[in-house]
């Protein structure tokens, strides 16, 4: 299977007919039923295309339907995978599960939550890039352009800590309930650590993570370029504990992040890198408003957060897309 | 009882079309050049300064621009370049 090049370079699971009829069995849509046009070469695809693949990424049947509505939240004109695939920056699509669905599937929101370890964290994302490799035709190399890649283009999925946060989730705050199943879909980098052990005032401890966050992708890209923030519990805590609503939080973090154009201006600081001169005095939010997607996950213990940086945002680049997962 | 397996096909079964390059002018004089910028930083500079070296030879140019370089030119420009040039010469940038 790897000679005929369909897969992505680590053993996959024989995608034999006992197997795929198996796997269908995990979704009530019929097989010939046609989901998605698949870019980038805009392919025409089944279920039973999808289940192949998700065969081969070593899906449950009961996984599934979050495969499903995965593909159907990046082959959109507001996702843009096409553009994704082609860009020369590490980036790759990263879903964020929400929803009673991700207890039923046993998928990962806890220790390790960016690693591996899970079956279900670790086989959706990728069974949805061997469909965009496979049935797109978007290989690394081929469409694929990017210089460096990460890791998470095997196949980067993941749940939300839900149950045990006062916040809304990451689907509440884009307009579904908590007993919607719901995949979300953003453009990413690979994760990036924050630490701060030190602070016990909310106050404290968003000062930090608002540092970090200006340095998402380039300390000098400003409103282009968007995140996702992944609050650890402990890190969480401080926040939930002191009173603090989400809405105040990411109000709170997007005045920090106001950034004065003067210290950015190519050729400041002696970094050729930045803005045009006639950008200076001014001061702009780092992010576009709402541009800051914030999840938490993690384990317990570890006064540790997650930066993934984005991509270009708005119509011209990536837009996250979320998807209610249906049977 | 047999120990052979079908697999399935995970692909499109489908071989995107591929086209030959078209043949390579010999010469430029007489032809119009589409000068195409993707939008991308500083990718006006490049034509611009293009566009002045094919003017002092006398070679007539038109200007397109693609809406975003992060997605593939509308079909519409695509149709227009082929329609109103004989070459194009597409500026990436940084």
């Amino acid at each position: 299977m790897f000679e005929r090049s369909w897969t992505d370079g680590l053993p996959v699971v024989p995608p034999t007919t006992e197997r795929v009829r198996k796997m269908l069995e995990g979704t009530t849509r019929s097989p010939d039923e046609i989901i998605v046009s698949v870019p980038p070469n805009l392919i025409e695809c089944t279920v039973e295309k999808i289940a192949i693949n998700a065969v081969m990424a070593g899906c449950k049947p009961d996984y599934l339907p979050v495969v499903i509505s995965a593909l159907e939240t990046i082959c959109t004109e507001e996702f843009n995978m096409h553009g994704v695939l082609a860009t020369t920056m590490s980036v790759g699509p990263i879903f964020v599960v929400n929803g009673p669905i991700t207890r039923d599937i046993g998928m990962n929101s806890g220790i390790n939550v960016l690693g591996h370890g899970n079956r279900a964290n670790s086989t959706i994302g990728r069974a949805v890039q061997l469909v965009i490799h496979n049935v797109g035709g978007g290989g690394p190399g081929g469409i694929d352009r990017s210089t460096l890649g990460h890791m998470g283009k095997q196949g980067f999925c993941f749940s939300e800590n839900e149950l045990s946060s006062p916040w809304s989730s990451l689907a509440e705050s884009r307009g579904y309930n908590s007993s919607q199943n719901v995949v979300t879909a953003f453009t990413g980098e690979g994760p990036r650590l924050v630490m701060d052990q030190k602070s016990r005032t909310p106050e404290s401890l968003i000062r930090t993570l608002a540092e970090h966050l200006i340095s998402s992708v380039s300390s000098r890209v400003v409103v282009g370029m968007d995140a996702m923030l992944v609050l650890s519990p402990e890190h969480a805590s401080r926040f939930h504990e002191a009173g603090w609503s989400k809405d105040r939080f990411l109000e709170e973090i997007a005045e920090i992040m106001m950034i004065d154009t003067d210290n950015i201006i190519a050729g400041s600081g002696g970094i050729e890198e930045g803005l045009p001169t006639e950008m200076k005095g001014m001061s702009l939010p780092k992010f576009k408003p709402n541009g800051l997607l914030l999840v938490q996950a993690g384990g317990p213990a570890g006064l540790f957060s997650a930066i993934i940086g984005g991509w270009l945002n708005g119509p011209s680049g990536s837009e996250p897309v979320s998807k209610e997962i249906s049977a | 009882m047999t120990n052979e397996r079908v697999l399935l096909d995970p692909t499109s079964e489908s071989t995107p079309m591929e086209r030959n390059l078209s043949e390579r002018p010999e010469t430029m004089n007489g032809l119009t050049v589409g000068l195409l910028d993707i939008s991308k930083g500083r990718g006006d500079i490049f034509l611009n300064r293009l566009e002045e070296k094919l003017s002092d030879i006398g070679i007539k140019t038109l200007r397109f621009k693609k809406p975003t370089f992060t997605k593939p030119a509308p079909v519409d420009l695509r149709q227009e370049i082929a329609t109103k040039c004989d070459a194009v010469i597409e500026a990436l940038a940084d």
